[in-house]
């Protein structure tokens, strides 16, 4: 625009406007950002023990937040694609984790031993491969067809996969919430200057822990993940340099369901109870935490849903209460969308044209 | 595209006898719809005699009027999502908080809710059960309130988020279709106060002052009661015809035409000079209008606001019936919308109570359950002969499941999700246009990427009859349904 000036000149009024409308942005911005920390500090001071118990509920919560998160996130940098069954496929897991450890294994009791953990392990596998192999089977069938329709088809596309699996886990399950599984975890908790930290915490960051690690190997050292950055930048151009486009898009599906499975492992083992239309709500959760960190960003979906997991429980433990749960959750997605578009850590992320 | 036809003079047919003004087919068939079932619903209530047994009891079982009305309550909604969705092409996932928002307006105004102020204006008598505290205006003034209630909470609710991208932009109007009936939920208690009564709702409402009969069939002015579902599936279809006659003529308009421009290439329209953000704002206000309406329809059909009834489901259903009939076709819309409202209301239960009822459900599982193995046999064969006719292997392959689902669950099984999910993933594979399509958006949604279009080259010089329809609307309009090698992108 400084080349050419006369554009400029005409153009001048409404840059300052932009300016404007910039700074009273950021402006607002930062009174909000001032406003939650003042809020923080004084719950805080005001009760100490709850938050730090809050806070520890966050981070567990968050670690199984930013598992979903990934699969989105994932998929959305590869195609575009908000996948709205994600969230329904993450269900499925649970059901399918509760499935494998009571009717299969037969755990009927709670606490932990060396079957248990035998038992764990090999329903961590089964589950992924479970969840894996209906993502890729989903994009297969519905979205593969669909991959130079306009946004709007597959989107949608992907709202109607996301009834057919709520469909097949109301067959599953029936359409009251199923109670009372019983893991295989180690129970209790221990106090820490009276906060309480339960061990199953320790052990759901145990393992999302090496999972996240795993996933960014894969994506940044593998010749695979060379493969799936190449797709996501240009299909192609990507082709022409001799990648298998269409098999890349289904190891990304596979590794996001993948990652689903192993979430609805851990939701099943520690909060014990899931109902058919969970996976909506917690895939929303999810997705706003995708976008928070910066969707297509591996770490920035870490950072998401640890951050929404930590924004929720503190809203439940010292905030408004968990009737005001989604609005809190979404109010934050809308401000993100409106002041950061690109999230925390996304890169620019301009309209191809 | 209608209205650009009718000013066409039409070829003359002396062999036709009823000749019908292209472009008035549907307002007349759907005008015809409504007159026959309103005489029906009439000699039903006031003269059971005069009616045949069967058909009556056909009436009560399969076309009852109280869920006529509701379908009218869907058809309102979905031609406003129709100016979102289908005019302007913006995804609006939480349409169902200007429902709510309509809904929640008609409730302040109309019930004895704002018990502090003691206002009546143009109001309906009042019963025992309707106190006389609290603001009551006529219905008909709320429904402009609503309205214009809704235009606001759209413009508010777009201005921040409008620039996102489009898949963003769906994704934030869902979440306020979320936060909206939520905070209405919760409404009981905003620091103290109580602004929407909580799960209780409020109810109930004012009556309506219109024509209406009494009980002997008479046509009087009146107040249209709990009863009185004749006087309001007139008022309803009187709403539809405005909402419709209103969509086309923006349609046909210079906003409607930027929409169209946007919704088909936001960056050559903007190019061309349309203001994106005050049009897009505009489709958002004017589809918020329409909603607003929908939900003052819904709270008098009903009598009474309660917040559950605004899910997230409805914002789906209602984005099913817009693209199930065709996005951008408000007779497509209409018709998809009741057709979809009457099945989810009527049909399903119907059958399913029948199926319960009879005992039937086994033998229609395995029928169906062959059906559908049939169906999948005969896809395959032609899929791998041909590498046609891949919809019969979907197909095929849904029927068997609902058949062998019917056949171990039993008939307590809601297939409700299915079948809708069923109809976006086929309407979006098989046929994105829609059911009745608009010429235009077949084309637009038809039209292959940027980079397939490249890859096949001089294919793409090859005639376009679609095109040549277009140009060529006299063709068009004698019913000539454009075929040709655009099926190729579908499979």
């Amino acid at each position: 625009m400084t080349t050419l000036p006369f554009i400029g000149s005409i153009l001048a009024p409404q840059r300052t406007a932009a300016r404007a409308q910039k700074i009273l942005l950021y402006s607002s911005a930062l009174l909000l950002c001032i406003g939650v920390a003042i809020w923080l500090v004084t719950a805080f001071i005001k009760n100490p023990t709850l938050f730090l118990t809050s806070t520890v509920v966050g981070l567990q919560n968050g670690a199984l937040y930013a598992l979903v998160a990934l699969g989105y996130t994932l998929v959305y940098g590869i195609i575009e694609l908000i996948n709205f069954a994600h969230g329904d496929l993450f269900m499925l897991g649970t059901l399918f984790a509760a499935f494998i450890t009571t009717s299969v294994f037969g755990v009927l009791s709670n606490g932990a031993s060396v079957a248990g953990w035998f038992i764990f392990a090999v329903s961590l596998v089964a589950c992924v491969a479970f969840c894996g192999s209906i993502n890729v089977a989903i994009e297969f069938v519905a979205y593969r067809r669909l991959r130079r329709a306009p946004k709007l088809a597959p989107l949608i596309t992907a709202v109607g996969m996301s009834f057919i699996l709520l469909f097949i886990g109301l067959t599953w399950n029936g359409s009251q919430p199923l109670a009372n599984w019983k893991s295989v975890l180690p129970q209790g908790a221990m106090f820490l200057g009276g906060v309480r930290i339960e061990y199953k915490a320790f052990f759901v960051i145990g393992i999302t822990g090496p999972l996240l690690l795993l996933m960014t190997w894969i994506v940044t050292k593998t010749r695979t993940g060379k493969a799936m950055r190449a797709v996501a930048q240009d299909q192609d151009a990507a082709r022409l340099m001799g990648v298998n486009v269409n098999r890349i898009i289904s190891f990304t599906f596979a590794l996001g369901g993948g990652l689903a499975g192993a979430a609805g492992l851990l939701y099943e083992q520690v909060i014990g109870t899931t109902v058919y239309n969970l996976g909506f709500q917690l895939g929303l959760i999810a997705f706003t935490a995708a976008v928070l960190g910066g969707i297509g960003s591996l770490t920035g979906a870490v950072l998401g849903g640890v951050l929404i997991g930590l924004i929720k429980a503190l809203n439940e433990g010292v905030g408004l209460g968990q009737n005001w749960g989604e609005t809190v959750v979404f109010t934050i997605l809308i401000l993100v969308m409106v002041f950061r578009p690109t999230g925390l850590l996304g890169s620019s992320l301009g309209e191809k044209v | 595209m209608a209205a650009d036809l009718a000013t066409v003079t039409p070829p003359v047919r002396p062999e036709r006898r009823l000749r019908i003004r292209p472009g008035m087919g549907w307002p007349l068939g759907l005008l015809v719809a409504a007159v026959v079932y309103f005489i029906y619903a009439y000699l039903d209530r006031y003269f059971r005699g005069s009616i045949p047994s069967g058909l009556h009891n056909f009436g009560t079982d399969w076309l009852p009027i109280i869920k006529i009305n509701e379908a009218l309550v869907y058809v309102l909604a979905a031609l406003g999502l129709n100016v979102v969705v289908g005019y302007a092409g913006l995804l609006d996932l939480g349409f169902v908080a200007f429902w709510a928002i309509g809904g929640y307006t008609a409730g302040w105004l109309m019930t004895d809710k704002i018990s502090g102020l003691n206002f009546h204006f143009l109001t309906a008598k009042f019963t025992d059960d309707h106190k006389i505290v609290g603001i009551h205006i006529s219905w008909w003034i709320v429904l402009i309130a609503a309205a214009l209630v809704c235009a606001l909470a759209g413009v508010l609710i777009g201005a921040p988020t409008l620039r996102l991208r489009s898949d963003y932009l769906a994704l934030v109007t869902l979440g306020f279709g979320e936060i909206i009936p939520e905070a209405f939920y919760n409404g009981d208690n905003i620091a103290g106060h109580n602004l929407t009564n909580g799960t209780q709702g409020m109810q109930p409402l004012d009556y309506v002052r219109f024509f209406t009969f009494d009980k002997t069939g008479k046509l009087v002015w009146g107040d249209l009661d709990a009863f009185a579902d004749i006087s309001r599936f007139f008022i309803f279809c009187g709403l539809t015809a405005l909402v419709i006659f209103a969509s086309l003529r923006l349609r046909d308009g210079k906003l409607g035409r930027a929409w169209l421009a946007i919704r088909e290439d936001e960056l050559a329209a903007s190019s061309m000079g349309v203001p994106l953000m005050r049009t897009k704002l505009s489709a958002y206000g004017i589809g918020a209008v329409a909603g607003g309406i929908a939900g003052a329809a819904f709270a008098v059909h009903v009598d009474a606001v309660l917040p559950d009834r605004f899910r997230f489901d409805i914002s789906i259903t209602l984005l099913a019936m817009v693209v199930l009939g065709g996005m951008g076709n408000v007779w497509g819309v209409t018709i998809g919308a009741l057709v979809l409202a009457w099945t989810n209301s009527t049909a399903l239960p119907n059958i399913q109570s029948s199926l319960d009822e009879s005992g039937s459900a086994n033998g229609v599982g395995i029928g169906l359950a062959v059906l559908g193995v049939l169906v999948l046999a005969a896809g395959i064969a032609w899929f791998v002969s041909a590498r046609k006719g891949l919809i019969f292997i979907y197909l095929g392959v849904m029927i068997a499941t609902i058949g062998i689902l019917l056949r171990i669950k039993g008939p307590g099984l809601s297939f409700q999700f299915f079948v809708f999910g069923c109809v976006l993933l086929l309407m979006m594979l098989f046929r994105r246009e829609g059911l009745i399509p608009e010429a235009r958006t077949r084309l637009v949604l038809r039209e292959p990427g940027r980079t397939e279009a490249e890859a096949l080259g001089a294919d793409m010089e090859a005639e376009a009859p679609e095109l040549e329809a277009l140009s060529d609307p006299i063709v068009h309009a004698a019913g000539t349904t454009p075929t040709g090698p655009t099926d190729r992108t579908t499979l």
